[in-house]
Order: structure tokens, then C-alpha cells, then sequence
């Protein structure tokens, strides 16, 4: 499949703005997916407060710096920084479209797929959350007592910096999982796999401080902890100066790192590409 | 009846062929479900590094019903799942058609297509680890308490199935109907702890209209704690199956009533 230049980087703001809106409206028709995933995401959230409530009830005094009061507050930032930010869709629809040939459309045309998924993606989360802003806000109400903003005005930009890079790796790390499309037909037992790590490995079960202390070094390397772990510990000013610095430092490579990945394995991918059925 | 078991011995067959092409996947599905069991048992294995007990629950305890989880929802997907999964695109393109014209019951023919051999395997690992647990909390269960579990693990696969026949259910009214099969997940995340932890509305939602809290607790006392009477919570799980299996059957039939195809 060779054509003109297809990757070079045309930074065409009109054409990014049309995709974002055809995001947009593609994904208007399913609001009431987005309403049910979020509705239903309550459930489990639910059911862990009151699994801490019952461990705090039998342990005396905080759970690695972690009060009931805390606990709570932490998983309400990481569902909500969840919603916001995890792509849900992105790397199945990306996989489809390379095993039935649709990219084959993309490569014709003068854009940039990456540019033109990102588009896609935040069109998605931008409608995704105008949905579930709604059970989102009676959470918050609900929790009220437990919530803890921060104190310090410059907390709020590192929590906005390291979700937006945190944003980034959980794309890119999709995006890169859906290009294995290009040499593997069925990609779904491979997304499952890294996404069982992710899950437990992001801080979506428990934070990743009350693991043991010989994990502690891994996870302060993994990338995973910068997907959703360390924006949430960003906003609970549980990380502060230096040790702030270093984590935006090693999330910053992550996002590097991810977006490397994804550029190389579509660079290889459109060169292997046979356009089956195209 | 017996014309049943023969269509379904038939599709069992059918499906250990198919899956037999594809054995690499095959085994990486097991691998997937592996791994998500491993995460249950690392969590709790965190979880007590910081309590010894939750509720009156002890570790072991905790671990035997993740392995009763594990039994039953994998007994389920064996059966069930991917028929039902894939219910709502039999909807959308309008195939459910050809289901409706066998000369079976169509609820019978849409739900018993498939049926997944690796999660007989998970099943038993499942079994495994709660024969481990009793080993470690030094139980030895009596024959009767051995049938009854297994009798209460039948009723949770049907719980299981109602939900998520009920949720797929839905997709007759909503186009893109992922949301409702990741609700099947989101709602079965609470069976694996200890129904002590529940309290309030949360408690009987989940203990009566959708029997969630009980699919995995009711067998693991059953099992576990032979000083509890097994039959108040034996009844009550006995009551809330057949309650759901016919509302989720007479919701789909309420919807077959209104489907008027897609497409034709």
C-alpha cells in the first residue's frame, strides 16, 4: 500500500476540528450506552466503600496514611479521573478497521490516522462525560463529607498536567495494543491480558501504596501507576515538591516512550498492510 | 425434553470443533481469566496484610469465596455467556430471525448456541482454590453440606444467567448495548465479598431483587461455616432464582412481542 506521503505530520486545523465533530455526533447516538456504563460503574464503587468500611471498622487507626475519610476520597478521584480519561472503545474500533481493510480510506486521504483518532478520542470523552457528569455530581454530593480539595491553588495545575499525560499514555498505550492488528488477526486475547495488569496495576482496586514495600520500587517505574495512580495521589497532595517533579518527570517519559511506540508500530503495520477485503 | 438434550448435545459438539480450529486462542482466553482469578487473591492477599479480619470473615474464608465465584461464574460462561453476549447483535442485524422460526423454544435456541470448554478448565481451578481454603481453615465439610454447595453453585449459575438474559434483554430498545454486558460485570464486582459488609437498601436490592450478594455467599457458608443452619439462606437464594429467572423470561417475552426485525 504505498501512497503520496501519508504520514507526514499536516497540521491542518480545520480538518482535525471536522473530525472531532464527526466524533461528536457518531457518538451522540449511543448516549444511552454511556448512561448505563455509568450508572452501573456506581455499583462496584458502592460495594468498595462498603468493603473499607468493614476494614476499618476491625483495624485500628489509618491503613498506610490512609484514614476512612481518605479511602473514600480516593476512590472517588479514581473513578472520576476513570471517566474521564480511559478510552473505552479506541483500540477495539481501531483493530476492526485495520483487520476488515477500512484504513485503506485513511491512507488515500492528506491526514495523519494518529491525528485523526486523537480527534476521535476526545470527541468521545468530551461527550462521555457531559453524560455522566450527572451521577458523577450526585456521587460527589453524596460523599460530600469526604471529599478534601487541595489547599495549594498550584496542586490543581499538576493534578490538570499529570491527567492530561496520563490522558495521553492510556491512548497511546490502546492505539499501540490495536496496531498489533496489523500482523495478529484476533488482538482481543492480547488487550485483555495487558488490561488485567492495568487494572490491577493503575490503582483501580486498592492504591498502590498499601502494597508491600518491596513492590514499591516497581511501581514507581511501572507505567501503569501513571495512568490513573499518580494524577489521583497528585490531587490528595500525597505526593508534594521534589518527589511531584520526579513523578511528572518519569510520567513524561511514559508519555514519550508510548507515543514512540505508537508511531513505529504504524509506520511498520502500513508497510506489512494487504488491505484484506479493501 | 429429551428432543432438548439431544439439539444441545449437538451444539456442544459443534462448539468443541469450532474452538478446537483456534487453539492458541483458546488458551490465551484461559490465560485471560487466569490472570483476572490471580488479581482476586492478590487483592485479598493486600487486603489482610492490613486486617485480620472483615466483618466476622477470616482470610481463608474470604479466599473460599472468591474460589465459589470463580466456580460459578466460570460454570456460567461456559454455558451461557457468549450466547447471551451476543444476543444484542442477533437484535441489531436482524438474524434473531432465524432463532425465532426453529421449532424450539426461541429463549432455549438463543441461549444455548455455544458453549465455552475453557471455562470448564477455570471452573476447576476455581475448585482448587476452594479446597485449599478448607484445608487452611481446617474444615472437612460432611457429604450432605458437599451436595448442598453444589446444589446452591446451580442456583447462582441461574442468577447469573437471568441478569444477564435480562440486561441483553434491553438491547431490543438500544442500539449499542456493550454498556449492558459491562453492567453484567460491574454488578457481579460485589459477589465475591463477604455479605456482611452490606447494609441499608444496598443490602436488599442486591439480597432479593437481584440476588447478587447471594450467588457466592449462601454456598460458601453453606460450605464453610457447618454452625450456621444452611436453609434459611438456601431458601432465601431458592426464592430469589426462580423470582428472577421468570421475570427476566417474561421480560423477554414482553420484548419479542414488540420486535418487529431490523432491516427486511
Amino acid at each position: 500500500m504505498e501512497s503520496q506521503n501519508p504520514q507526514r505530520f499536516t497540521f491542518n486545523f480545520p480538518a482535525y476540528w471536522k473530525f472531532f465533530d464527526i466524533g461528536l455526533q457518531n457518538t451522540f447516538v449511543y448516549r444511552w450506552n454511556f448512561l448505563l456504563r455509568s450508572v452501573f460503574g456506581i455499583v462496584p464503587l458502592i460495594g468498595t466503600v462498603f468493603l473499607w468500611q468493614a476494614v476499618f471498622a476491625s483495624s485500628s487507626g489509618p491503613i498506610a496514611g490512609y484514614e476512612y475519610s481518605s479511602m473514600i476520597f480516593y476512590f472517588l478521584l479514581t473513578v472520576f479521573v476513570d471517566q474521564l480519561i480511559t478510552p473505552t472503545e479506541d483500540e477495539w474500533q481501531i483493530a476492526a478497521e485495520i483487520r476488515d481493510g477500512k484504513i485503506s480510506a485513511y491512507l488515500i486521504k492528506p491526514m495523519n490516522f494518529l491525528g485523526y483518532r486523537i480527534a476521535l478520542y476526545l470527541s468521545y470523552r468530551l461527550l462521555y462525560i457531559g453524560v455522566v457528569i450527572v451521577p458523577i455530581v450526585i456521587l460527589a454530593w453524596v460523599f460530600r463529607e469526604h471529599l478534601h480539595f487541595p489547599e495549594h491553588g498550584i496542586t490543581w495545575l499538576a493534578f490538570a498536567v499529570s491527567t492530561a499525560m496520563a490522558a495521553g499514555i492510556q491512548f497511546l498505550i490502546c492505539y499501540s495494543l490495536a496496531m498489533i492488528a496489523f500482523w495478529v488477526l484476533e488482538v482481543s486475547t492480547i488487550i485483555f491480558i495487558l488490561y488485567s495488569f492495568e487494572y490491577f496495576l493503575s490503582g483501580h482496586v486498592f492504591p498502590l501504596d498499601i502494597m508491600p514495600a518491596w513492590l514499591q520500587g516497581f511501581l514507581h517505574w511501572s507505567p501503569f501507576t501513571y495512568e490513573i495512580f499518580f494524577p489521583v495521589q497528585v490531587c490528595m497532595e500525597r505526593v508534594a515538591g521534589r518527589a511531584l517533579i520526579e513523578g511528572l518527570c518519569i510520567q513524561a517519559g511514559w508519555l514519550l516512550l508510548t507515543y514512540v511506540a505508537a508511531r513505529v508500530l504504524w509506520l511498520r503495520g502500513v508497510r506489512k498492510y494487504q488491505a484484506v477485503g479493501g | 425434553m429429551r428432543r432438548y438434550l439431544e439439539i444441545y448435545w449437538l451444539m456442544v459438539r459443534n462448539s468443541l470443533i469450532r474452538e478446537m480450529n483456534f487453539k492458541a486462542n483458546f488458551i490465551l482466553w484461559m490465560v485471560v481469566e487466569l490472570l483476572w482469578f490471580a488479581g482476586q487473591i492478590v487483592f485479598l492477599e493486600v487486603l489482610f496484610m492490613h486486617t485480620d479480619r472483615i466483618g466476622d470473615w477470616s482470610k481463608w474464608e474470604c479466599v473460599l469465596l472468591a474460589g465459589t465465584h470463580q466456580i460459578t461464574s466460570q460454570l456460567f460462561q461456559a454455558f451461557f455467556y457468549v450466547n447471551l453476549a451476543e444476543l444484542p447483535d442477533l437484535v441489531r442485524t436482524g438474524r434473531l430471525d432465524l432463532f425465532l422460526v426453529l421449532p424450539v423454544d426461541a429463549q432455549f435456541a438463543v441461549s444455548t448456541r455455544r458453549f465455552g470448554f475453557n471455562s470448564i478448565i477455570n471452573a476447576l481451578v476455581g475448585v482448587a482454590i476452594v479446597v485449599f481454603s478448607l484445608f487452611q481453615l481446617r474444615v472437612t465439610p460432611h457429604l450432605h453440606q458437599i451436595g448442598l454447595y453444589g446444589v446452591a453453585i446451580g442456583f447462582g449459575v441461574a442468577v447469573h444467567y437471568a441478569v444477564l438474559f435480562f440486561l441483553a434483554t434491553v438491547a431490543f430498545w438500544i442500539v449499542r448495548a456493550q454498556g449492558l454486558i459491562y453492567g453484567y460485570y460491574n454488578v457481579f464486582n460485589i459477589a465475591r465479598y463477604p455479605d456482611v459488609v452490606f447494609r441499608g437498601a444496598f443490602r436488599i436490592i442486591f439480597s432479593y431483587l437481584i440476588p447478587v450478594i447471594l450467588v457466592a455467599n449462601v454456598p460458601t457458608r453453606t460450605l464453610a461455616r457447618a454452625f450456621e443452619a444452611p436453609w434459611v439462606g438456601l431458601a432465601q437464594l431458592a426464592g430469589a432464582t426462580l423470582f428472577i429467572l421468570l421475570a427476566s423470561r417474561a421480560f423477554w417475552q414482553f420484548a419479542l412481542r414488540r420486535y418487529s426485525s431490523a432491516s427486511s
